[in-house]
């Protein structure tokens, strides 16, 4: 399958700071910190804790707003991004949270159909049998029904990788998502990513601390205080 | 249900799907809908009956114009008419029939029970002053002390009441005489009686020896066929030099009645504070419900609105979540404040009841408001950065 056509590099940070509080308590947790990720690439933010590695990611899933510098999507310029534009850009990324987020009345099917259903024009049908299939391909076939509250929490996980990637996104922006998986989940996961990578030209940017994660990655951003070391 | 939402909405029913998924809250939202619902379905009902009641009289009448002394803001209270002005009104060319109607109240010691009889003295010889379904038994009152009884009054046990009859009549005693109900009539207890009584203007004068059969209560007109009322009303207003007398429809008298009950009575600023803190109560009680269930689920919104979401999505679930609880909440809420209305009724014998408009404004009221609640609590989310809420 042809990947879309957007311009390289998918992501390209220049001068990006952020800071949390204000005055006397403001924090400075993002340094002018400026790189470039290319199309169908997998790449780790690695740091310790408290380093800016989630802060960044949230940035570059819009999730937060660009306080100061340059964040360039697929193109768009995060910072000063209209509301609606963001909304769109969005639909356009999978993100996978830390905690696994799911909506809690929702079945795992139904929260994966969240995630197809969020594009314009969607039939029912075809989000209920794209959800099936990426719970499939993720081990959880036999769970389609279930609520978030009678999964595993490594059930749960798997199922917010199912919900990020079903609608085969140009950007996938992952917060530790094998943190809560055993060995055998984690990796299927990767390469799962790595798959779509270079089937789909999906651009991976994730969060982790695991060495068998960093093995398989195409490039590594270490971030130490809020700065960018290699 | 599911499907039903699913089909209205084109999406996953998540509003319903929420509500559904804990059970003890859901219930407790509509315990709180259904609970505001009966405070304003109340209070509506209470202010309805008096609306009810003060019309209630004008409705065993016909007529266009009613004559009636500067002070009567009411049928049943006021100074007298002179009789003159009746004849002074049939000289105009319009006017068809004129009748002095005698307002008084006749107080019945029923075995203890004091039952106040709000009476009408009326001449039974012109039959087109009443309405249709009071003629029947008009000519009946002819005979001296007849009466027609109000069969719904309040302390008159409704088996008696529906025995009597020109077969069966019942006596009894008041103001010193002794009075024959050979009918009845449909009225019930109102705020200034115990209900209604229908006498003939003899009857009635020799019930109040006190008042003059020149100087009626009110007088009712009847205008030929096609006459135009408001020319008449206004060559009665300046054929009839007395000043302060108020010429109106009779229409126009009825609404003016109510208008005063309403506004001038404190029965009326009662109940209509009544409703207005009825009214507040329950959206109080929608808000805080609607904001209670949005706060919940802040988390999970927030989520969604990371995923590409946006504000007329969010809109539809609060939409749906408001429709479900405003209908819902509103189904026990009914069926509770009807039968706290149909028990007030059965103990004071007032005219307590909805009107469907009562009814559809209050459903449509409590959806509109919850959605407005549900729009507020989720202010926050329209303009937030994900982030900030998960």
């Amino acid at each position: 399958m042809e990947g879309p056509s957007f311009p390289d590099p998918v992501i390209d940070v220049a001068g990006l700071n952020h800071w949390f509080g204000s005055e006397e308590t403001q924090r400075h947790v993002l340094r002018d910190l400026g790189f470039r990720l290319p199309r169908g690439g997998l790449t780790a933010l690695i740091g310790a804790s408290g380093s800016g590695k989630s802060t960044l990611l949230t940035i570059l899933g819009g999730l937060r707003a660009v306080q100061h510098g340059s964040v360039r999507l697929l193109g768009e310029e995060l910072n000063g991004v209209t509301p609606s534009k963001l909304s769109e850009l969005r639909r356009r990324f999978g993100f996978i949270f830390q905690g696994h987020n799911l909506h809690g009345s929702l079945t795992a099917r139904q929260n994966v159909m969240m995630g197809v259903k969020v594009k314009p024009n969607i039939a029912d049908d075809l989000a209920r049998d794209a959800a099936a299939h990426a719970l499939e391909l993720l081990g959880l076939g036999d769970r389609l029904d279930e609520l978030p509250a009678n999964l595993s929490g490594g059930q749960n996980q798997r199922v917010a990788v199912a919900r990020a990637l079903v609608g085969n996104p140009e950007i996938v922006l992952a917060d530790e998502p094998t943190a809560a998986l055993d060995r055998d989940s984690a990796m299927q996961v990767v390469c799962l990513l790595k798959r779509l990578g270079a089937t789909r030209g999906t651009t991976t940017l994730l969060v982790t601390h695991d060495s068998r994660i960093l093995e398989r990655a195409d490039a590594v951003l270490r971030l130490e205080d809020g700065s960018l070391l290699s | 249900m599911s499907r039903l939402l699913q089909h209205i909405f084109g999406r996953l029913p998540i509003g319903w799907l929420q509500l559904r998924r804990k059970p003890g809250r859901f219930a407790a939202a509509l315990t709180g809908v259904a609970f505001a619902n009966v405070l304003v379905l109340v209070q509506l009902g209470i202010m309805n009956s008096m609306s009810v009641a003060a019309v209630k009289p004008y409705g065993f009448f016909e007529a266009d114009i009613m004559i009636s002394a500067e002070d009567a803001n009411t049928l049943t209270e006021g100074g007298n008419v002179a009789r003159q002005w009746m004849l002074q009104a049939l000289a105009d060319p319009d006017v068809a029939h004129g009748m002095g109607l005698f307002v008084g109240n006749v107080p019945w010691d029923r075995s203890g029970t004091d039952i106040n009889l709000t009476t009408f003295g009326i001449d039974f010889s012109q039959p087109y002053f009443v309405s249709a379904h009071l003629q029947e038994d008009l000519t009946r009152l002819q005979v001296q002390n007849s009466v027609m009884i109000d069969r719904q009054a309040r302390g008159l046990p409704r088996d008696e009441a529906a025995g009597i009859g020109p077969a069966s009549p019942m006596s009894f005693e008041a103001r010193d005489r002794t009075l024959t109900a050979v009918s009845t009539l449909s009225g019930g207890g109102g705020f200034g009686g115990d209900g209604y009584m229908l006498v003939s203007d003899q009857t009635f004068l020799s019930l109040f020896p006190g008042r003059s059969s020149a100087a009626p209560d009110h007088v009712l007109l009847r205008l030929r066929a096609g006459a135009n009322v408001e020319a008449t009303l206004d060559r009665l207003r300046a054929s009839i030099s007395e000043e302060g007398l108020r010429i109106r429809a009779y229409a126009v008298a009825e609404a003016e009645d109510l208008e005063h009950q309403k506004t001038r009575r404190p029965t009326g600023v009662v109940f209509g504070f009544g409703v207005l803190v009825g009214v507040l109560v329950g959206l109080v009680v929608i808000f805080q419900v609607l904001t209670t269930d949005v706060a919940e689920h802040l988390r999970e919104y927030a989520t969604l609105k990371a995923m590409g979401y946006n504000a007329p999505f969010f809109l539809g679930i609060v939409i749906e979540e408001a429709m479900v609880l405003g209908l819902l909440g509103f189904l026990p809420g009914l069926a509770a404040g009807t039968g706290i209305l149909v028990f007030m009724a059965h103990v004071t014998a007032l005219p307590f009841a909805l009107t469907p408009l009562m009814v559809a404004t209050v459903l449509a009221g409590t959806i509109l408001f919850a959605i407005l609640s549900g729009v507020v609590a989720t202010r926050r989310l329209w303009f937030a950065n994900p982030m900030d809420l998960l």
